[in-house]
C-alpha cells in the first residue's frame, strides 16, 4: 500500500497557496466595485467601455495576421533546417532568440527610422504601420514559434516522411501542406496561442508606432481606473485558460508519433 | 537492353568515395538484392536510383529513359522503408492512395485501387485505422501496398523487414516475394541479411567498401564466391590456417595433418601459409571415412541451435565447427571425446589474401 507522504502534501499545498491566493486577492478585489456588497460592476464597466472592444479587437486581428505570417515563415524555415541544412540550427536558433537579446524599445526605434522616410515611408498610413507592427510582432514571436514548431518536427522523420511523399510523385507544396503541416499541427497551434498572448498584452510597440491596440489600452486603464484593472487581469488569465484548454482539445485528434519505428 | 540500367555509377561525399564503378543491369521483372555490410554502398545506389541522391557520375536509366537527373517525384519508382514512413496523420486507405489522389486519378478509380491493394495484403478490415493503430508488420505491408498502388515501374526496397522480429520478418519476406512474382514488378532490394537476400533473390549483388564484388544467382554467390570477401560474408566459414606442402598437387596441412584440394594452388611455394576455407556443412561426422579428406581432433563444444546441432572441434592450434541437421534419433559424441571428420576435396577453398579470388575446384557441380 502507498504511504501518505505529508512532505509531499505539504510542498503542494504552499505551491497552490503562492499560484492561487494572489489570483484569489485579485478576483476578490475586481468584485469589490460596490461598497460592501460583491459585484460585477468593474467587469461590465471594462466590457462596456468601447475603447475595450476596439483595442482588443485591433489587437486580436494583429494577432491573427501574425500568426499566419510567422507559421509561413517558421515552418518552411524549421522543415529545410531539420531536412537539409542541420549544420545551420545553432545559427537558425540564436537568429530566432534576438528578440530576448535586443530590447523591444531598440527594436521599434529602429523601425520608425527605416520605414519614416524614403523609399519605404511606412508610418505615414494606418495600414503601412499595421505593417510595421505585424512584421514586428512576428519577429517577437520566433523565439516561441520557432521551438515549438522545430519540437514538434524533431519528433516526426521529417526526412523519411519527405522522402516517401516524393517517391509517391509529391512537390514541395503537397509535401509542406499535406504531410508536414497536419504532423505538426499541434507544434503549430501552441506556438500559435504563445504568439497570440504575447502579441494581445504587448505595450511598447504599439505605444510608439501610436497603434490602438489593448497593450497600452490596459496600461491607460490601469492609471486611471481602481477596479477595472483588476478585473482585466483575471479576464486576460481566463483567455489564458481558454487558450491552453483549446490547445488540449485540439490536440486530441491529433496523430501520435511514437510508432514510426519498431514492432508491437 | 535492360529494364533498369546502371552505367559507371559514383558517388562521393566529399573526397570519401561511397560508391565506385557501379554497372548493373537489371530485366524487367527481375528482383536484384544489394547485399553487404554497413557502409558498403548498398543504400547510397539505390537512393541514387530513386532520385534521393544525385550521383557524382554515371547513368542511370530506367526502361531506356535516362533519369539520372531527374527530381525523385518524376521518377517511376516506389519505395519502402525501413521506418515504414507512414503518414501519421492519414489512415490505411489515405496512406495507399496518396500517390494516386496526387496522380490526380478520378476518385472512383482511387477508391478501386485502395481496395484492390487492401486486399493483396489482406488487409481490408483496417482501412480506417491510423499507422499507429497498427503493428509494425501490418505497418510495413501497408507501407508495400502504397509503394505499387502507384504501379511504379521499379520498386526499391530499403531494408523494409530489419525493423521486424524473427518470426513477422520470415513470414513478410514470403509475402513480398509472392506480391512481387504476382504483379511481376522489377524489384532492388537493400539488405544486410545474407538470409534474406539468398531466399528472396533472383540475383544478389554483393557489395563492399562501396564496390561490387560479385553478382550472381543464390546458388553462385554461395557456392561459387568470387572474391575473399564473398566467401567470408555470405554463409558461415571455417578459415583455417594451412602449410602448403606440394602446390602443383592442391596438398596443404592444417596442423600436421594434410590436406589435398581439387586444384593446384598456382603461384604457390612450399612452405607458405595459406588460408583454408571450409564451409560447416561440408564436414561430416558421420561416415567420415568415404571422404578424401580427414581431420583429427577433440570435441570443445556442441551448440545446439534448433534445427542443426554445431559441433567445435580442437585440432592443435585451429578448431573448426561443423555443422549437423538435428533429429530426435541424432547420438553425438561426447564433449572431449576426440573424432575424426571428413570432407571432399571439392569443399577446400583457398581464399586469397585481399579481394582476389579465392581457388576453388572449377568443376564443382552446380
Amino acid at each position: 500500500m502507498k504511504r501518505f507522504n505529508i512532505w509531499a502534501w505539504l510542498w503542494i499545498m504552499l505551491g497552490m497557496i503562492y499560484f492561487f491566493l494572489p489570483l484569489y486577492a485579485t478576483l476578490d478585489y475586481s468584485l469589490r466595485g460596490r461598497k460592501d456588497m460583491l459585484s460585477l460592476a468593474a467587469y461590465e464597466n471594462v466590457v462596456n467601455d468601447p475603447q475595450f472592444l476596439a483595442t482588443f479587437g485591433f489587437s486580436l486581428q494583429m494577432a491573427i495576421l501574425t500568426i499566419v505570417l510567422s507559421t509561413l515563415i517558421v515552418v518552411p524555415t524549421a522543415y529545410w533546417v531539420n531536412l537539409r541544412l542541420r549544420y545551420l540550427r545553432p545559427l537558425v536558433e540564436f537568429v530566432t532568440l534576438m528578440p530576448f537579446v535586443v530590447p523591444t524599445i531598440i527594436l521599434v526605434f529602429g523601425l520608425i527610422r527605416i520605414y519614416s522616410r524614403p523609399p519605404l515611408s511606412l508610418t505615414e498610413t494606418d495600414e503601412g504601420t499595421n505593417l510595421i507592427l505585424i512584421g514586428a510582432y512576428t519577429v517577437l514571436s520566433f523565439p516561441y514559434m520557432y521551438r515549438a514548431v522545430d519540437t514538434g518536427l524533431r519528433a516526426i522523420d521529417v526526412r523519411t516522411l519527405t522522402e516517401a511523399a516524393q517517391s509517391l510523385g509529391a512537390g514541395w507544396p503537397t509535401i509542406l501542406f499535406r504531410v508536414i503541416f497536419p504532423n505538426v499541427r499541434v507544434a503549430i497551434l501552441s506556438g500559435a496561442f504563445l504568439t497570440f498572448a504575447i502579441v494581445v498584452g504587448e505595450f511598447t510597440l504599439a505605444t510608439f508606432l501610436a497603434r490602438p491596440a489593448f497593450g497600452p489600452y490596459m496600461a491607460l486603464l490601469g492609471q486611471n481606473k481602481a477596479y477595472e484593472p483588476a478585473a482585466l487581469a483575471i479576464m486576460s488569465f481566463a483567455m489564458t485558460w481558454l487558450s491552453i484548454g483549446l490547445l488540449q482539445l485540439l490536440g486530441r485528434g491529433a496523430p501520435r508519433q511514437g510508432q514510426l519505428v519498431g514492432t508491437r | 537492353m535492360a529494364f533498369l540500367d546502371l552505367t559507371d555509377v559514383r558517388k562521393s561525399f566529399g573526397t570519401t568515395a561511397a560508391v565506385e564503378s557501379f554497372n548493373l543491369n537489371v530485366e524487367r521483372g527481375e528482383f536484384v538484392s544489394f547485399l553487404g555490410p554497413s557502409g558498403c554502398g548498398k543504400t547510397t545506389t539505390l537512393r541514387m536510383i530513386a532520385g534521393f541522391e544525385t550521383p557524382t557520375s554515371g547513368t542511370i536509366k530506367i526502361n531506356g529513359n535516362d533519369i539520372t537527373y531527374a527530381p525523385a517525384n518524376r521518377r517511376p519508382i516506389g519505395m519502402v522503408f525501413q521506418s515504414y514512413a507512414l503518414f501519421p496523420n492519414m489512415k490505411v486507405a489515405d496512406n495507399i492512395g496518396f500517390g494516386l489522389k496526387i496522380a490526380r486519378k478520378p476518385s472512383a478509380e482511387i477508391r478501386q485501387r485502395v481496395h484492390e491493394m487492401l486486399a493483396l495484403i489482406h488487409m481490408e478490415p483496417f482501412a480506417d485505422r491510423y499507422p499507429f493503430q497498427l503493428s509494425g508488420g501490418q505497418q510495413q505491408r501497408v507501407a508495400l501496398a502504397r509503394a505499387i498502388a502507384v504501379q511504379p515501374q521499379v520498386l526499391l526496397l530499403d531494408e523494409p523487414l530489419s525493423a521486424l522480429d524473427a518470426k513477422i520478418r520470415v513470414q513478410l519476406r514470403q509475402e513480398i516475394r509472392t506480391i512481387q512474382r504476382k504483379l511481376g514488378i522489377t524489384t532492388i532490394y537493400v539488405t544486410h541479411d545474407q538470409e534474406e537476400a539468398l531466399s528472396l533473390s533472383d540475383r544478389i549483388v554483393v557489395m563492399s567498401h562501396g564496390r561490387i564484388e560479385q553478382i550472381g544467382t543464390p546458388f553462385e554467390i554461395y557456392n561459387f564466391p568470387q572474391t575473399a570477401f564473398v566467401a567470408q560474408f555470405v554463409g558461415t566459414l571455417n578459415a583455417l590456417k594451412a602449410e602448403v606442402r606440394d602446390a602443383s598437387a592442391g596438398r596443404v596441412a592444417v596442423d600436421g595433418q594434410e590436406i589435398v584440394m581439387a586444384r593446384a594452388l598456382d603461384g604457390a611455394h612450399v612452405g607458405d601459409v595459406v588460408s583454408l576455407a571450409l564451409r560447416p556443412e561440408m564436414i561430416t561426422l558421420d561416415g567420415a571415412a568415404q571422404q578424401t579428406n580427414h581431420l583429427t581432433g577433440q570435441i570443445e563444444t556442441i551448440t545446439f541451435l534448433g534445427s542443426i546441432v554445431r559441433v567445435q572441434i580442437r585440432l592443435e592450434q585451429s578448431a573448426l565447427f561443423l555443422d549437423t541437421f538435428n533429429n530426435p534419433h541424432l547420438s553425438l559424441p561426447q564433449t572431449g571425446q576426440t573424432v575424426t571428420v571428413g570432407f571432399p576435396r571439392e569443399a577446400c577453398l583457398v581464399l586469397s589474401s585481399g579481394s582476389a579470388a579465392p581457388t576453388r575446384d572449377a568443376t564443382s557441380s552446380t
